[in-house]
């Protein structure tokens, strides 16, 4: 379990004030925020790797405020990996267990343990400048859970990756999260990367932790603008994706079906772009997907565009141009058809 | 076909242009170098290796800018380290400073060490008092060597620390290292080759010192006085073989090293 109690930093341009924090144990905790928020320096805070300010630093029940990052036995990823360049994947996996001093069959027991859990067993003779954006982002996870470290801190680890080994990299947090029971705590500016992984999250942002909890409390209920503009025009859903009887693949969202496309199974998040529904008085003839009936229950007029709430009875986000919306001529309380593709829908 | 053939170059005329221009200064450099080399046969070359005072004075030249070389990496590197890591008011002007050696002129470099390691001064007394002389010893040729020849080592050291991602250093921590481990086992491995090269160069520039060695230590004679000494004393016959003696030691030296420096760079 970690504690951060009244922390603050000196960023330079800006201090990061006032950062309390309590992460159970087994968590997966996301720190939520727009780039140059000071995620990764609280991140090193934690780690012991960046002074602070004032405030203090629990971890399982004892004070780190003054120890030593070496001590701390706290796992750190890096967004671009940091793999030691000068040494071999086995190299870079043996750094930690050298520096704790373990024996020879003990350190070949937990490479094993380790490439095994991430599948990088075929990677260790090789140099890490030869590996791919995901392989590398593996070892450095290996690397990090080498040490049997009491937290695992991860800063932005999916953001330099392609969307196929962010896809790949997330299923593995997942897991190891899952089968270790591991205390984690990721920091991202990516809204959707918190909804899938977090079972908290907390939002960063004007220096301060502005809001905590679940995903579905962070977009349902944000309590600030901030917080809104990260959920905001944003359609996102909690669901279930199954195989249907046609063949296609459905996402069940409040008993509501939607068709979607993606490899994915299971309890699972949808988002859709407010631009990519089309909205008409007259059910289309087209070849998207799908098409929902609802009523208008909110229009909120941004100058050119404008953004519609309609209510299938779920609640989707519609964004219109001005020209289009004048052409329909549309109000509150009307009936319209929201019509968009399978293709459209994110699931995550 | 003729009208192709100049429309091509007309395309590469910047290339074409600095080649010729790159190959004057080639040429300048070269010239010099390769006839001074061969216009001593090999056998005079050979008799001259052969004379006590040549041998022993390329010896001296060879060892003491070694060991002005190993004082700067004792000394340099943590300094090169420091300036690499940590950034405070006065830092540029610092980094001036270093260079300094450089752009002064040698022989204003060899009063200046003179005013502090002469035995009438500060450091040269306290020295002194532990039975180590400057003006007109070994020692005094290893520091005229060396503050001329340092700048070289640290600058070259400096950027290669600054190259090592400074999240290296902090993963390792994490990972159970201090931070006298993270140095020796990531940032220095990592900045090798920087600091090698910088010795190569330091040493290379300590070999040729001639300015501030002449005012500290005269005698024992380095071989770039001997080869002074004797244009002056016997004329340009007798310093051409101990002078492309030299060059030959010093270009072996210099490429040899190189070579280990740039080694598994392109892999």
């Amino acid at each position: 379990m970690i504690e951060i109690k009244n922390l603050s930093v000196d960023l330079g341009t800006f201090l990061l004030q006032d950062i309390n924090l309590k992460i159970e144990r087994g968590e997966y905790f996301i720190i939520l925020g727009p780039t140059g928020a000071g995620k990764t320096i609280l991140l090193e805070s934690i780690a012991g790797l960046h002074p602070i300010k004032s405030g203090e630093i629990w971890l399982n029940g004892s004070e780190v405020t003054n120890l030593e990052p070496e001590r701390r036995g706290i796992g750190f990823v890096y967004q671009d990996y940091a793999l030691f360049p000068h040494l071999s994947v086995k190299g870079n996996l043996l750094f930690g267990l050298k520096q704790k001093r373990r024996s020879k069959g003990e350190m070949q027991l937990i490479v094993e343990w380790v490439t095994g859990l991430l599948g990088v067993s075929h990677l260790l003779e090789r140099n890490p400048s030869t590996l791919s954006g995901g392989e590398r982002q593996k070892v450095a996870l290996a690397r990090a859970l080498s040490i049997s470290p009491q937290v695992l801190l991860l800063d932005e680890p999916l953001s330099a990756l392609d969307p196929h080994a962010r896809e790949g990299v997330q299923q593995e947090l997942r897991q190891i999260h899952h089968r270790l029971k591991a205390t984690i705590v990721h920091v991202t500016h990516d809204f959707e990367e918190a909804i899938a992984l977090g079972d908290r999250i907390a939002v960063l942002g004007e220096g301060r932790i502005l809001q905590v909890g679940t995903p579905e409390q962070i977009f349902r209920q944000p309590n600030s603008e901030f917080v809104a503009r990260f959920s905001m025009s944003r359609n996102i859903f909690a669901g279930e994706v199954r195989d249907a009887d046609d063949g296609h693949v459905t996402i069940t969202i409040e008993g509501m079906k939607l068709e979607v496309v993606t490899e994915l199974r299971g309890k699972l998040h949808a988002s859709l772009r407010p631009e990519d529904i089309l909205i008409s008085r007259e059910l289309l003839r087209s070849s998207a997907r799908n098409c929902l009936r609802g009523t208008i229950t909110h229009i909120n007029d941004r100058g050119s565009t404008l953004y519609l709430t309609v209510s299938t009875p779920l609640d989707f986000i519609c964004l219109l141009t001005r020209r289009s919306f004048e052409e329909i001529g549309l109000r509150v309380g009307e009936e319209v058809y929201t019509t968009f593709k399978a293709s459209a829908i994110h699931v995550f | 076909m003729v009208t192709q053939i100049w429309r091509r170059i007309a395309a590469r005329r910047l290339t074409i242009t600095f080649l010729l221009l790159g190959l004057i200064i080639l040429l300048f450099i070269f010239v010099p170098l390769l006839k001074m080399i061969f216009s001593s046969s090999p056998s005079l070359l050979f008799d001259t290796l052969l004379e006590g005072e040549v041998r022993s004075a390329i010896w001296l030249t060879l060892y003491t800018a070694l060991l002005a070389t190993v004082v700067g990496l004792l000394l340099g590197v943590p300094l090169a380290y420091f300036l690499a890591r940590h950034r405070f008011p006065g830092k540029r002007f610092v980094e001036a400073l270093i260079d300094v050696p450089i752009v002064v002129p040698h022989t204003a470099a060899g009063v200046a060490l003179l005013f502090v390691f002469g035995q009438n001064f500060l450091a040269g007394k306290a020295f002194h008092s532990i039975g180590i002389d400057f003006v007109s010893a070994v020692p005094g040729i290893i520091i005229a060597m060396l503050f001329v020849s340092v700048p070289f080592l640290i600058d070259s050291a400096k950027q290669g620390f600054e190259k090592v991602d400074v999240r290296l250093e902090k993963v390792a921590r994490t990972l159970g290292a201090s931070p006298w481990q993270a140095f020796f086992r990531v940032s220095l491995p990592l900045a090798w080759r920087s600091i090698f090269a910088g010795s190569v160069m330091m040493w290379a520039r300590g070999i040729s010192e001639f300015g501030a060695v002449l005012i500290l230590a005269y005698h024992p004679m380095i071989a770039p006085i001997l080869v002074y000494e004797r244009l002056e004393e016997y004329g340009l016959d007798y310093a051409l073989p101990v002078a492309s003696l030299l060059i030959i030691i010093c270009l072996l030296i210099f490429i040899g090293l190189r070579s280990i420096a740039y080694r598994g760079e392109r892999a």
